[in-house]
């Protein structure tokens, strides 16, 4: 046989043994030990309320108003009210379209976007439009963020306790342990999960 | 504790983590390229296979072996793509057209792992597991066994053998890169990184919608996406996606892994020409690019500039609130220093500074520390010709390590040097004198062309994160893209097995007081100015017309 054919024949070989070694046996085995040691997170840290399935912890959610008329695709969704608001989505929080806006930092739509997100947000939480922070304007990288700063969790508190009739005091308590810190105390950013808290919020009596 | 604190104490564990390895990881890797000893299981695989594990290759054997194991790789990769449909697990996605299944398969044979599709709506399970995690750990391996090869070009004399191909894989394969990921991929799921085997699954949610959740065997590919340093997501969003990177923890975790064997191969390289002080030296020049732009990058984020991101009042645009500014920071240097590409936020709406610095990392030829292997064999071709250039300053032929630089060194040593630069700036030059192709970019003005820059930069350079606005699912880009990647990853290649079987032929001179001391601040010092000026010479025009333009707007 000539070298050429021998080489290419080995290269083959050599990558099938790979394939079965890495391709199957190995996410196989570590999907196993996965399910027996932590089928919660491993299958996507779903969340309950009430026995029914609501989300994941891990992926955040739209919270809108139903539409006035479902038929019409350019009616642009409202906010409840009744819920906290997540942070925007370039992909309206769609698991099967992840990602982000990629608008350049002097984008004039984006700027515009920006701005106009303010005063919208400023308006409905009825609050000064400085204050509202930089994570309620822009929208995330993965179209999926499930955290808001406490800042903006705080901003919102107001007009919720209002739309719910529950007491500010109540729902300061629920942000505090739907609070996550940084991990290990140092690593990332500490924010809020919008998923817990509108399930525990939505949970009160 | 401030953002501030916060973000120093990440980075300062991550250097002490990174440099409590660097000995016991570096000497292993060094154990496993040169024990004579096969474990039962490799002398199965062996007998397999059909290949001698005892018989050193000849550099030209190397390189066909490379050769031949990467070529059989993308037409493997590319068939099961294009069949994917008629396969279990493959979700009911769309066939995939055979432009975008090309570049697909190049992508991950060449450990670039640049995506034109869409993780969640294009790929199936068995093809995500079967094939591109497979590729990313072989592509991975292929990386360390070129340059263990170029190391025995220093360390051997008078031979013309520089090791087998197929035991390197095979060792580097089951000894280092399956134990740390099976410990690691278990680790990632105790976190919150999926793991199973479903399709999406539709529920209600509170605010009357539904939701579809995604499913799939995400913790296993994502260790060694990042521990390989290839980068290419499971999903879209890749790294910033929640299901691949749930926390703070795992977010420093994931850049601990993609800088891990980078970073301590130059203490493989100092244990195999039995002079650790060599390879202190090489980390040196490492990591000082490293700290530099981690800190550059930090710095230009947190002092946010741009009107967009003026208007918001912080450079949050594209990052996860879990990681916020510094974290995400510190991933984009270590992303795109290391050829690996993952990104845990969007590089397309950073500062036009940092983003401009995420391009300038890739265009330092992924060195610092740069992909597996990669980066050490690009880093030890940079310092021959750091050696050459003060060789030229005293008058006399100079030499590495013992080695004589001859003009047949130097002549491998400088092709290898313009590969990528020609393939990066003609093909930004042929993609913006095309109407069509220039269409694909999102944003407008230098933003727009910084778009296509970073496209040819990082496919070019093996690294495959984008400003990601731009539409390269075209045949053009994807056809072209696919061909720097190649390119780009296999012609450097076989400069450095030609360079190794150079070095190894030669009988070592002995140092005489003219010999230039290559583990001295002074190397250090030399060696980082080379870098810079190689980069800076070749680049600059190409960064005035984008990032640099926009900077400056």
């Amino acid at each position: 046989m000539p070298t050429f054919l021998r080489t290419h024949l080995t290269a083959l070989r050599m990558l099938l043994v790979m394939t079965a070694v890495l391709g199957l046996a190995y996410p196989l085995l570590v999907t196993g030990v996965s399910q027996l040691a932590f089928a919660d997170k491993a299958n996507g840290s779903i969340v309950t309320s009430d026995g029914k399935e609501i989300g994941s912890s891990l992926l955040g959610q739209n919270y809108n108003l139903p539409k006035k008329d479902p038929g019409d695709a350019d009616e642009q969704a409202q906010p409840d009210p009744k819920f906290f608001q997540p942070r925007f989505s370039a992909g309206g929080y769609d698991p099967k379209a992840s990602g982000a806006s990629n608008l350049g930092p002097n984008d004039e739509k984006m700027t515009q976007a920006i701005e106009d997100r303010r005063a919208a947000i400023a308006a409905f939480d009825g609050v000064d439009p400085v204050s509202v922070p930089p994570d309620a304007v822009t929208s995330s990288g993965s179209g999926l963020d499930p955290h808001i700063s406490v800042a903006y969790a705080k901003e919102q508190v107001d007009r919720v306790a209002q739309a719910r009739g529950l007491s500010t005091d109540a729902l300061n308590r629920l942000i505090d342990t739907c609070t996550e810190g940084r991990s290990l105390g140092f690593l990332g950013e500490d924010g809020v999960n919008v998923v817990l808290l509108n399930k525990a919020i939505s949970e009160q009596k | 504790m401030s953002s501030t604190l916060a973000g120093w104490l990440q980075a300062l564990a991550l250097v002490g983590a990174l440099a409590l390895c660097y000995r016991p990881l570096g000497d292993y890797i060094a154990h496993l390229l040169t024990s004579a000893k096969h474990l039962g299981a490799e002398r199965g695989l062996y007998k397999v296979v059909g290949v001698d594990g005892d018989a050193d290759q000849r550099w030209p054997v190397y390189l066909r072996s490379v050769l031949a194991f990467s070529a059989l790789s993308i037409l493997f990769l590319y068939g099961l793509i294009r069949l994917q449909t008629h396969l279990l697990l493959s979700l009911g996605v769309p066939e995939t057209e055979a432009h975008q299944a090309w570049n697909t398969a190049v992508s991950f044979t060449t450990n670039t792992n640049w995506q034109s599709y869409s993780g969640e709506a294009a790929m199936g399970h068995l093809v995500q597991m079967a094939g591109l995690a497979v590729q990313n750990f072989v592509s991975a391996a292929v990386g360390i066994a070129v340059v263990a090869a170029l190391i025995r070009g220093f360390a051997r004399n008078r031979t013309d053998r520089v090791g087998n191909f197929w035991v390197d894989l095979t060792r580097i394969v089951l000894r280092l890169l399956l134990p740390i990921s099976v410990v690691f991929a278990l680790v990632l799921v105790a976190n919150g990184v999926v793991q199973n085997f479903h399709g999406f699954h539709d529920l209600a949610t509170l605010g009357g919608d539904t939701q579809s959740i995604p499913g799939g065997p995400v913790a296993s590919q994502e260790v060694i996406k990042e521990l390989g340093t290839n980068g290419g997501g499971f999903f879209n969003a890749n790294s910033a996606h929640p299901f691949e990177n749930p926390n703070g923890f795992t977010n420093w975790l994931e850049v601990f892994l993609l800088l891990v064997i980078s970073f301590s191969l130059p203490r493989t390289f100092g244990k195999m020409v039995g002079d650790h002080r060599q390879g202190y030296a090489i980390v040196a020049v490492m990591g000082l690019f490293w700290v530099a732009s981690a800190a550059l990058i930090t710095f230009s984020e947190a002092h946010h500039s741009g009107t967009a991101l003026n208007a918001a009042g912080g450079a949050m645009e594209g990052k996860e609130q879990r990681f916020g500014v510094a974290a995400s920071s510190l991933f984009a240097a270590s992303t795109t220093l290391t050829s690996t590409g993952a990104v845990d936020s969007f590089h397309d709406s950073f500062t036009p500074f940092g983003g401009g610095l995420t391009m300038f990392d890739m265009m330092l030829g992924e060195i610092a520390p740069g992909g597996t292997g990669s980066g050490l064999y690009g880093m030890l071709v940079l310092a021959i010709v750091a050696v050459f250039v003060a060789g030229l300053m005293v008058g006399r032929t100079p030499e590495y390590l013992g080695k004589k630089l001859g003009g047949r060194e130097m002549k491998f040593a400088s092709l290898y040097i313009l590969t990528t630069p020609a393939l990066v700036l003609i093909g930004t030059g042929v993609a913006m004198a095309l109407p069509g192709e220039r269409a694909g970019m999102l944003n407008s003005g230098a933003h727009g062309f910084s778009e296509v820059l970073y496209a040819f930069t990082s496919a070019s350079n093996n690294n495959g994160s984008a400003f990601a606005g731009i539409t390269v699912n075209t045949p053009w880009y994807d056809t072209a893209l696919g061909l720097c990647m190649a390119f780009g990853r296999f012609l450097p290649m076989v400069f450095v097995l030609a360079l190794a079987g150079s070095l190894a032929r030669q009988q070592p001179v002995p140092a005489s007081a003219g010999t230039l001391p290559t583990h001295k601040p002074l190397f250090v010092g030399l060696l980082s100015s080379v870098v810079l000026i190689v980069v800076g010479l070749t680049y600059f025009p190409a960064l005035a017309l984008g990032p640099i333009a926009e900077g400056l707007h």
